[in-house]
């Protein structure tokens, strides 16, 4: 009997005004004549409730592009998911913001590049972002909806944590995510730029803790290590298949956002077979499901079903073999090619951005 | 008088047979007492009057349910689950 999902992330579409050269989308990117209907989004709504979900993630690219967005919204809402609009904001006016909490909307995501206007054009590749984020954020507000606020950390602005947490409380979000670069897709591209350095993370930890202090029963505050400069792996999306599934903007169903970049899966979509049945039964979702699939030294350890052998993508990223431990884990016979990546990452310098674009296939 | 935070809301789900408790980027199953709690933040009740009604309804004494309400309360006050 396999457990039902509890959360989906719905990428709506692929296209963005934004170009952050850390997005998570994959570097092939899905055109919007590839796109799910209307009709579709709302009939997979409906499925994503039935398969057991609670929580619906409306994402992209940029879920604002979707003009049909307060429908999806609506549409979630009937079937009785929680959702969460998960936006850069730069779309999001008063206008639209009333419609979609008129729709049913639970609570908004924002994510900031930066404090600083001129360094968050630069990293969003787009001309006054900050500004309109802001407006959007007080727009958030005025609708009565919970907020977070998203705050993308690298080494470009790591040593400003301070500033950008102030910016974050300023906009009277109920919650903050300090988030790190993770290393998959574009972000890998851009890895000798982005990696932060050992100083930085250690220094991110105290400059959040002093804010939690600070801030206590006020503003929570999410921050994680980032993978390369942990020990022991992350269970990655609470394991393979266990807790969350991904649905392109084509409806192709995922066990992760990045699943795609692992060679030789095959992944059905919402338009051959329901949520539901792929879900419980299909080659992607059943790869690396549970423990048997593990080799050493997952296999004997007694984390196994704590971490589930982490994360699949990073394991293929670093080793070649998208079945072998996690390198993040010391135990790995691979960790000491993750520590030498990132000590060349950062030897590397800062090499220009390479931007989230169609068709860019730098790297 | 503890009320739910903003974007927090419970339902009943039919997949699991329990209750649920929804939040921004999280979600968690409360147990039969922790739900009881819970679901009597509505804003107008104080906590004692939550502790009074508990009390009642569940035969016991007053003063180790407001010891076990204020504890829980004060736990999902820092979560951001329940304001005061």
């Amino acid at each position: 009997m396999i457990d039902p999902p509890l959360a989906v992330l719905a990428e709506l579409t692929h296209r963005c005004p934004l170009q952050c050269p850390y997005c998570s989308n994959p570097v092939e990117l899905e055109r919007s004549k590839t796109e799910l209907s209307t009709a579709e989004w709302i009939r997979v709504m409906r499925e994503i409730a039935d398969v057991g979900a609670l929580q619906v993630h409306l994402s992209g690219g940029e879920p604002m592009a979707r003009p049909d967005l307060d429908q999806i919204v609506a549409a979630a809402r009937d079937a009785g998911l929680y959702s969460n609009l998960i936006t850069s904001a730069v779309l999001l006016t008063e206008e639209r913001m009333e419609r979609l909490a008129g729709a049913g909307l639970d609570h908004v995501q924002i994510s900031f590049q930066d404090s600083e206007p001129a360094r968050a054009d630069r990293i969003a590749g787009y001309r006054g972002a900050l500004a309109k984020k802001k407006r959007a954020a007080e727009a958030v507000r005025m609708c009565g909806l919970p907020l977070t606020v998203n705050l993308v950390v690298h080494r470009q602005n790591l040593t400003t944590l301070e500033d950008l947490l102030t910016m974050a409380v300023d906009l009277l979000p109920q919650r903050i995510e300090v988030a790190h670069v993770q290393y998959y897709g574009w972000a890998i591209r851009n890895r000798a730029a982005l990696m932060p350095t050992p100083e930085q993370v250690r220094s991110a930890l105290e400059t959040v803790e002093r804010a939690r202090e600070r801030l206590r029963g006020r503003v929570t505050i999410d921050h994680v290590v980032p993978d390369y400069y942990g020990r022991r792996p992350k269970a990655c999306m609470g394991g393979w298949g266990r807790r969350f599934l991904n649905i392109t903007p084509s409806g192709k169903v995922l066990p992760c956002h990045a699943a795609e970049s692992l060679p030789g899966m095959v992944f059905e979509t919402v338009r051959e077979r329901t949520i539901g049945e792929i879900w419980r039964d299909s080659p992607a979702f059943d790869a690396f499901r549970g423990t048997s699939w593990m080799p050493e030294p997952c296999r004997s350890c007694e984390r196994r079903e704590i971490d589930w052998g982490g994360c699949r993508c990073q394991a293929l990223a670093i080793t070649g073999d998208a079945a072998a431990a996690d390198p993040v884990c010391d135990k790995s016979p691979d960790h000491v090619t993750l520590t030498s990546f990132t000590n060349q990452a950062l030897a590397e310098g800062a090499p220009d951005l390479v931007y989230r674009r169609y068709g860019a296939r730098a790297g | 008088m503890p009320r739910l935070a903003r974007g927090v809301r419970t339902r009943f789900d039919p997949t699991r047979q329990k209750w649920i408790v929804l939040a921004p980027e999280r979600l968690f199953v409360p147990d039969e007492i922790a739900f009881e709690i819970i679901r009597r933040c509505d804003g107008t009740a104080t906590v004692g009057a939550i502790a009074d009604d508990l009390a009642a309804a569940f035969h016991e004494q007053r003063h180790v349910v407001l010891k076990d309400v204020t504890a829980l309360l004060s736990d999902l006050a820092e979560k951001g689950v329940v304001v005061t």
